[in-house]
């Protein structure tokens, strides 16, 4: 692998590839309902980029995702419902102008932190800086005292856990179980027609590269070889002079704020957030589709969480009653047969193949970092 | 069976002619179209609906897996039923209802993503769909914005109306009030203790309770208490009970957590047959888990029971275990449930059109005589008229009816004074 430089030309392939894929492919191929559903996986997408970073490359494995993806979805969904809930749309209520879910729960002005989420600036700042505080405290709780590997994954799943419960119990607040519904219209356009679904697809898939590009920067800087360093050796990166905990903390934050956007767009996309996606099973599932493709690879991370959800809808739609046992049959296939998911098999298999008929004698590269990806503990 | 549900209207009729009419060609080798007697299709469905000469198709859209697979499992069989007999008796406007089912997998989302597959994708002409209130608040605005038709089949907490929903369960105040008017009068009771699970439904259902206990029937509300949804620890709350000894117990707690309720009151000392229980949460399906011994004794609340004693019961009850085996049970909302594709039957022949908007204009008023509760018929708000009833758990895990409501209840889903 080409040492400092940005990308590798393989690499740049890999993205152009990809960016051909979503952007032409994928809206001629499929109708505005279909697109939608890829959006919403996408959405997944900006997780799994983070894992890619915080737990390909950091060992740092967190099970509480979830939350952070909730944060940032969270915040949107507080700005979008606000916008729906005008005195205008909300006449039949003992209070109009709130929120349906506190008018229900006999609260009769909107909480005081509900009131800057009118400010569309706010929102934006808040679903970056929400989530990345609140993983910078729980960073800073953790890692500065040293707590890591399962410990640190245990503490991720009761994160997930006590905010699922907090936003349940406090549902005048926050909706509880119902989520905020019903969202429509984000500054005066409407979210919810063809034309906006499409508007937003692009949008979103801008995003996800903007942050395929703020991942390939870290893992190709010097920071992303120490996060490799540190994963593998972690006592002597310390002693060589450098602060683990700070390189972990700052993976953890990467991961918590790519989560976060993941959320808000999807927010935006479905018109609707709830619970059901801070909890522990979400959050388990998102390491799922980073597993699927491949944890060391960064577009690997896009392309499982497409494909696991791809095969959710549509084993879902075929076989109602019995598509879990499928879904949990490929993870099962897929993690035993290739530890390095989906990345692992196009790099072993399908990436040299095609280089040997080329002619050309690369090393293998592309989407796999396999100079660390044989052996690497599964943390 | 599908003609004793059915005596009182037109199918009866419908099939004589149907059969008539399909002797005809036999002899007279006509093309098979001329002889159905169904309307032409451009005339009866103008927005494109999926629906051909001889079929229509509808949605079923349940969660066949996840947490909620066990309470709306007897949804889907009550749903097929209903639409195989609709399909013996000659279908809808001639034409056999083909259903297409999907999976919400106890996901609001996934529900909302469903509902808009089935419409835009299958532009099915109803959904029968949707179980606890989070799916439903996450389908409706699907509904809403691509003009579909839902029937909901759980009794709910209210605060909702509209053009694209018929509610066959029951609202808080119709399931709610005239069992505690009964409670008041019968068993003289002044006190009451609510208990029930954390979300809107149990919130609104005992703020309503509330307000009647307090404004109506001048008694006291000695505690209230709400658990997470799951939960499975009630010893606390069950030792408040004992200390405040309410006249009644008034529980809404759903799914599970009955389970470990009832079980934990009987271990701490609560013998139901002296202490007076009122749940509007229980219903066979979930004696089913708890056992018949852990809650005998108890009063529900609810519009109907599987031993109810009345003709259209007597077929229904066979029928449905015929059809998914002796020993389901048939709770208040698979009830319910059966109800959404007869009523959406009569309403569309009523209207004379598969139309979404007219079948919203046509459907107040559309009545059911063949409904195992009893009569129904559709207000002008989506929802039912239908009676309140007190039953009674056995040890066998069936209710014996204590008492009914003289009349059907209207319902009443922002229901003035208890807001």
């Amino acid at each position: 692998m080409n040492d400092s430089r940005f990308t590798s030309r393989s690499e740049l392939i890999g993205i152009l590839v990809l960016a051909v894929f979503l952007v032409v492919i994928l809206p001629l191929c499929l109708d505005v309902f279909r697109l939608n559903l890829v959006a919403k996986y996408l959405t997944y997408a900006f997780v799994a980029l983070g894992l890619v970073i915080c737990w390909g490359y950091g060992g740092i494995l967190s099970l509480g995702q979830g939350v952070f993806f909730g944060l940032g979805g969270y915040c949107m969904a507080m700005f979008l419902k606000l916008e729906a809930s005008s005195v205008e749309n909300t006449k039949i209520q003992s209070t109009p102008g709130i929120p349906d879910f506190m008018d229900w729960n006999q609260i009769t002005a909107l909480p005081f932190f509900w009131k800057p989420f009118h400010s569309l600036t706010f929102t934006i700042a808040a679903v970056i800086l929400v989530p990345g505080i609140f993983a910078l405290v729980i960073g800073a709780a953790m890692f500065k005292r040293r707590v890591g590997g399962t410990y640190f994954a245990i503490i991720t799943q009761a994160v997930a856990a006590i905010l699922t419960i907090l936003i349940v119990g406090q549902q005048g607040y926050t909706g509880g179980i119902n989520g905020m519904t019903d969202l429509r219209t984000l500054k005066g356009w409407d979210i919810r027609p063809d034309h906006a679904k499409i508007v937003l697809y692009f949008f979103e898939v801008g995003l996800l590269f903007a942050c395929i590009f703020v991942a390939q920067f870290v893992r190709h800087s010097k920071l992303g070889r120490i996060l490799v360093a540190m994963r593998d050796q972690e006592d002597r990166v310390r002693f060589s002079g450098y602060s683990v905990a700070n390189f972990k903390i700052f993976a953890f934050c990467i991961a918590a704020i790519f989560a976060a956007i993941g959320g808000a767009m999807f927010a935006l996309n479905v018109g609707f957030m709830s619970p059901s996606f801070v909890g522990i099973v979400p959050s388990i599932e998102m390491v799922i589709y980073t597993a699927v493709g491949g944890r060391l690879s960064i577009l690997g991370a896009v392309y499982g969480t497409i494909l696991v959800n791809f095969a959710k809808t549509s084993l879902s739609e075929s076989f109602p009653e019995l598509w879990l046992f499928g879904l949990g049959g490929l993870f099962i296939a897929v993690v035993l047969a290739f530890p390095n998911g989906l990345a692992g098999i196009w790099g072993d298999y399908v990436q040299p193949r095609i280089s040997r008929f080329i002619g050309v004698r690369k090393p293998k590269a592309g989407w796999t970092d396999n100079s660390v990806a044989d052996g690497a503990p599964a943390e | 069976m599908s003609d004793e549900t059915n005596k009182g209207l037109q199918s009866a009729f419908r099939r004589k002619l149907l059969m008539g009419m399909a002797a005809i060609p036999a002899i007279t080798m006509l093309p098979r179209s001329s002889y159905a007697q169904a309307p032409a299709t451009s005339a009866v469905n103008t927005t494109g609906l999926a629906v051909t000469d001889t079929e229509v198709t509808v949605g079923i859209l349940h969660s066949a897996t996840g947490t909620m697979a066990i309470s709306e499992t007897g949804s889907i069989e009550a749903e097929k039923l209903a639409i195989e007999q609709i399909n013996a008796a000659g279908g809808v406007l001639g034409r056999k209802i083909k259903f297409i089912q999907e999976d919400g997998a106890s996901d609001w989302p996934t529900f909302a993503e469903k509902a808009k597959k089935l419409l835009v994708n299958d532009k099915v002409a109803a959904i029968m769909g949707c179980w606890t209130s989070a799916s439903r608040k996450a389908v409706l605005p699907v509904m809403e914005q691509y003009n579909g038709m839902l029937y909901y089949p759980t009794f709910y907490e209210g605060l909702e109306q509209s053009k694209n929903v018929i509610y066959t369960g029951q609202e808080a105040t119709q399931q709610i009030l005239a069992g505690l008017n009964w409670i008041a009068k019968e068993k003289g009771a002044k006190s009451f203790f609510f208990i029930g699970s954390d979300y809107i439904w149990p919130r609104t259902s005992n703020k309503i309770a509330r307000k009647h206990v307090e404004n109506v029937l001048k008694g006291k509300v000695v505690g209230e208490e709400y658990y997470p949804l799951g939960n499975t620890q009630f010893n606390s709350v069950i030792n408040k009970i004992k200390l405040t000894k309410p006249d009644v117990i008034f529980t809404d707690v759903v799914g599970g957590s009955n389970v470990a309720f009832y079980k934990q009151l009987k271990a701490a000392g609560i013998d139901l047959s002296k202490q007076a229980l009122l749940t509007i949460s229980v219903t066979e399906d979930e004696i089913d888990g708890i056992g018949g011994e852990n809650i005998a004794g108890a009063y529900a609340c609810m519009k109907y029971f599987q031993s109810l004693d009345n003709p259209n019961n007597k077929a229904f009850v066979p029928a449905f275990k015929k059809m998914w085996g002796e020993k389901t049970v048939i709770g208040d909302v698979t009830q319910a449930a059966y109800l959404g594709p007869w009523l959406w039957k009569l309403t569309v022949e009523k209207a004379g059109s598969f139309d979404i908007d007219k079948i919203a204009a046509a459907s107040p008023g559309v009545e059911f005589k063949g409904a195992p509760e009893g009569y129904v018929r559709i207000h002008e708000n989506h929802h039912l008229w239908s009676k309140t009833r007190v039953g009674r758990a056995k040890l066998d895990g069936q209710f014996e009816l204590i008492y009914e409501t003289a009349d059907l209840v209207e319902p009443d889903p922002f229901p003035k004074g208890y807001q």
